[in-house]
């Protein structure tokens, strides 16, 4: 299993690019945290999700302060 | 006087002094409020993003402004760090207003994993714009560890309030050199005007315009409010009388003499 952005879900062996193009994710609008770390946007072609792992994918959103 | 106003943060140079916050109102108003404000900057937030989402903010924001991304969210020096990092890593520039609150209730910065965070991120290449809660040390402290300006709050974020610390940012305005960025509880155009006249280099505001009647026009209003601020600074304001009165008209020449 695989925690995405929260959610236990069960994509351990696909990759990642495969799953960014299913759920409409822009590569250009987004960045990835991998178990705290950042994940390298050239990473994300080869990049395959593990068991365990705990994924963030974040992007911008309106905001000010707090 | 030079000919052009403008003021630097780490390599760019800003003519405009009204730095635009994004959050609360909708994307489509988000194009027109930067047109209105003259804004060459805006912030941003960054969050986990939804599956399957249309829209971008990032597609309303013309290319000349640059993206000021927030760590809000964080509580600690570590997770802002991180939050920068991951702001850049979408590819938007090296800008970054550190925010770092261990309070939900009055949302005040913490001074002390600032100045941490503040020591990290200049490390790490970035122009870092800390938001902080005036007070003079903790600005001495940001300027040693290679912030881009100071931006000392004006009141509880989001509460319209005003220049509650007017004293303290006119210390920080006195006593730093680097560009000081009233920033927080701003709630009027006169309030920014004000902030201006004191020397700051400029105004960010954001729920001042996001529960305004009309934002677009609210977005104008401040922004001639920063410019005529920022002119009377120029020009040097004009002396106040400790008691008494001085007339403006000569004190000769009188009908009855």
């Amino acid at each position: 299993m695989v925690q995405i952005n929260g959610e236990v879900q069960d994509v351990a062996g696909m990759k990642l690019e495969d799953y960014l193009k299913e759920n409409d994710y822009v590569p250009d609008h987004i960045a990835i945290g991998w178990n705290e770390e950042i994940l390298p946007k050239e990473e994300y072609a080869t990049k395959f999700f593990c068991d365990g792992d705990i994924v963030e994918i974040v992007g911008f959103v309106g905001g000010g302060a707090a | 006087m030079k000919k052009t106003d403008t003021f630097k943060l780490g390599e760019k140079e800003f003519s405009s002094r009204f730095i635009l916050g994004s959050g609360k109102y909708s994307m489509n108003l988000i194009e027109a409020a930067i047109k209105n404000a003259g804004a060459e900057m805006i912030t941003l937030a960054v969050r986990r993003m939804n599956t399957k989402q249309q829209e971008n903010i990032l597609d309303y924001i013309p290319d000349n402004v640059t993206l000021l991304p927030n760590t809000s969210g964080a509580r600690d020096a570590k997770e802002a760090v991180f939050i920068a990092k991951m702001a850049r890593e979408i590819g938007c520039g090296n800008f970054v207003k550190v925010e770092i609150m261990r309070d939900s209730k009055y949302l005040l910065p913490d001074n002390s994993e600032t100045v941490k965070a503040t020591e990290m991120l200049v490390k790490e290449g970035f122009v870092v714009l800390p938001y902080m809660y005036p007070d003079l040390y903790t600005a001495r402290d940001l300027v040693n560890a290679g912030a881009a300006a100071v931006m000392p709050l004006a009141s509880p974020i989001g509460s319209n309030k005003g220049l509650a610390t007017k004293d303290f940012i006119q210390i920080l305005v006195d006593e730093i050199d680097l560009p000081i960025i009233v920033d927080a509880g701003i709630g009027k155009p006169s309030e920014a005007c004000a902030a201006m006249e004191m020397g700051a280099a400029a105004i960010m505001a954001n729920t001042a315009l996001a529960t305004a009647g009309d934002i677009p026009a609210m977005a104008e209003a401040f922004k001639h409010a920063i410019t005529a601020g920022r002119k009377a600074y120029l020009a040097g304001l004009g002396r106040v009388l400790e008691r008494g009165a001085a007339a403006s008209d000569p004190l000769t020449g009188f009908l009855r003499d």
